[in-house]
């Protein structure tokens, strides 16, 4: 077992031996451009990406007409709701997200908002998962799009994305998701659940970095969006600029392999974040964030009470978590979408995540509950907070000296 | 961002860990920061007959910087008058710890703990409270 650990796949994961194989010869051979129509160069690298787009298409049940290339999900996010909201200007200005949603969204969402559009952030309930009464109480003959992640980053909890998008379509607007945690790690198919617009990334799904995609739906409804990079009309005019090949190539493969093997990938995760979880919540006062029924297989969320999270993660020193805590961000305010499920500051601060990913082994979950709890343990021992617990002083009736 | 060796250093093993008797009238507490903040700091000194503190203990609440910038004040707060104490100045800290600027606030905080501490002390045993003349927030 080499040290650290790698715990935090939910913020990018290694790349798979077999993607990085598919990639290289589309380096230094096969390095054409897949624009160039005249020459065997050009025609090899169309013949990658034409392939890698097949891929791509069919682990989401996709035409491959339907996917658009692009960096990332910031991109295909950024595109997906800046397009939607140009091309269907006539038809109204709302759009209907939710609180826990990416930044990717929320700021693109912002950024409308100066440009005329009216934006509804739907709150969460306590689980994380979204109230569907309050959709359908937002929505309005103006509203031309709905949308709401699939998977969330933080926490894992998937939200019910068939029927919101079944209350989007009943009221003539479009439902747009962001699957970037989801997309090869649970089955997501655009026809059954309802999918007009996804943004997806291949860098967490165990392909390279600086591509993505953004499915696009061409049948019942054809949806369009107006491109927001101008230049040379690539990807059917959506999205201009030299493509990505050996990228595109390699998020080919990733989606291939996803596809293959994210049944037996879930299962084995879905049980080692299970052992992590109980390990882990027979700590005194510790809690896993959000709904556990509907979550992602590899994702658990736990706060520590009466410990601050970067603190803990300080000596979980063999181990590569993220916390929510404000210490780990500049901005010193803790998760916005920990704070969203109704979460006190305090409990914030104190939270933990687990990502878990297709490399991750059963010896090194063991590892990590190990270690997690003696780092717990340590940090209670000097906290002053746990202290007054163990006292039975209510820290809710404590006068703070607020800095 | 990586830690200063000694941050690390103090965050691994910290210096004078403990809680002293409250109720003591040589014993001063102070207890600064806001769980909902993410950083609570409780800082205790003993006091003998010569207003010179022989003993003092921290608990806190918070990040690897806090941490430490409330172990290293015990330490130098140990054997130390209490005017002398009195004047540690949180930027002391900030260069002893090579704390970069997002964690200056830890070191406020083990400033403001001392005065807190020191002033808990004072006002026990009759005397006025120091007014706090600054803070680089």
């Amino acid at each position: 077992m080499k040290l650290p650990l790698y715990f935090d796949n939910n913020a990018t994961t290694p790349m798979d031996p077999r993607v990085l194989e598919a990639m290289l010869p589309y380096f230094t051979e096969k390095f054409g451009n897949s624009a160039s129509r005249n020459h065997a160069f050009g025609w090899a690298a169309e013949e990658g990406v034409d392939y890698a787009r097949e891929q791509v298409a069919q682990l989401i049940g996709a035409n491959e007409k339907e996917i658009i290339f692009t960096s990332g999900a910031t991109e295909g996010d950024n595109l997906g709701i800046k397009g939607v909201f140009e091309m269907y200007q006539d038809k109204g200005n709302h759009i209907i997200t939710c609180v826990t949603e990416h930044k990717a969204v929320l700021d693109t969402c912002k950024h409308l908002e100066k440009l005329g559009a009216q934006v509804t952030y739907l709150p969460v309930k306590e689980d994380g998962l979204l109230d569907l009464a309050l959709l359908e109480a937002a929505m309005t003959p103006q509203t031309i799009l709905v949308c709401i992640m699939y998977g969330n980053n933080e926490i894992g909890v998937i939200q019910p994305v068939k029927e919101i998008a079944d209350i989007a379509h009943k009221h003539g607007a479009l439902f747009m998701t962001d699957a970037t945690q989801t997309v090869g790690k649970i089955p997501v198919n655009v026809d059954e659940d309802g999918i007009d617009l996804m943004a997806f990334t291949a860098h967490k799904m165990y392909g390279p970095k600086g591509v993505g995609a953004l499915y696009v739906r061409r049948k019942n409804p054809r949806v369009k969006v107006t491109a927001q990079l101008d230049g040379g009309g690539h990807e059917r005019g959506m999205r201009s600029g030299t493509l990505n090949v050996a990228g595109i190539v390699g998020f080919g493969k990733a989606c291939e392999l996803c596809r293959l093997e994210m049944d037996k990938d879930a299962k084995r995760l879905s049980a080692l974040r299970d052992k992590l979880q109980s390990s882990l919540t027979v700590l005194e006062e510790s809690y896993v964030n959000g709904n556990v029924a509907n979550r992602l297989p590899h994702t658990a969320n736990i706060s520590f009470k009466y410990v601050e999270g970067e603190g803990l993660m300080m000596a979980m020193k063999d181990l590569a978590v993220s916390s929510g805590s404000a210490c780990t961000s500049a901005s010193l305010e803790p998760s916005y979408v920990l704070k969203s499920l109704g979460l006190s500051d305090d409990l914030a601060h104190s939270s933990i995540r687990f990502g878990l990913g297709r490399f991750t082994t059963d010896e090194e979950v063991d590892f990590a509950i190990e270690q997690t709890k003696h780092a717990v343990n340590h940090l209670r021992e000097l906290s002053p907070l746990w202290e007054m617990f163990k006292e039975g002083i209510d820290l809710d009736k404590v006068e703070w000296v607020e800095h | 961002m990586a830690y200063s060796d000694k941050v690390i250093d103090h965050y691994t093993n910290p210096r004078n860990v403990g809680t002293l008797d409250k109720s003591k009238n040589n014993v001063g507490t102070g207890l600064v920061g806001a769980p909902e903040c993410g950083d609570v700091m409780r800082l205790q000194i003993e006091v003998d007959s010569n207003n010179v503190i022989t003993d003092a203990k921290f608990k806190t609440f918070g990040c690897g910087s806090a941490i430490a910038s409330s172990s290293l004040a015990t330490e130098w707060l140990k054997g130390k008058s209490i005017d002398d104490a009195i004047t540690i100045d949180n930027m002391d800290i900030v260069e002893e710890l090579a704390l970069p600027p997002v964690k200056i606030h830890c070191s406020v905080l083990a400033e403001d703990a001392i005065k807190a501490a020191i002033n808990d002390y004072r006002v026990k045993n009759g005397l006025a409270p120091i007014e706090s003349e600054k803070s680089h927030h």
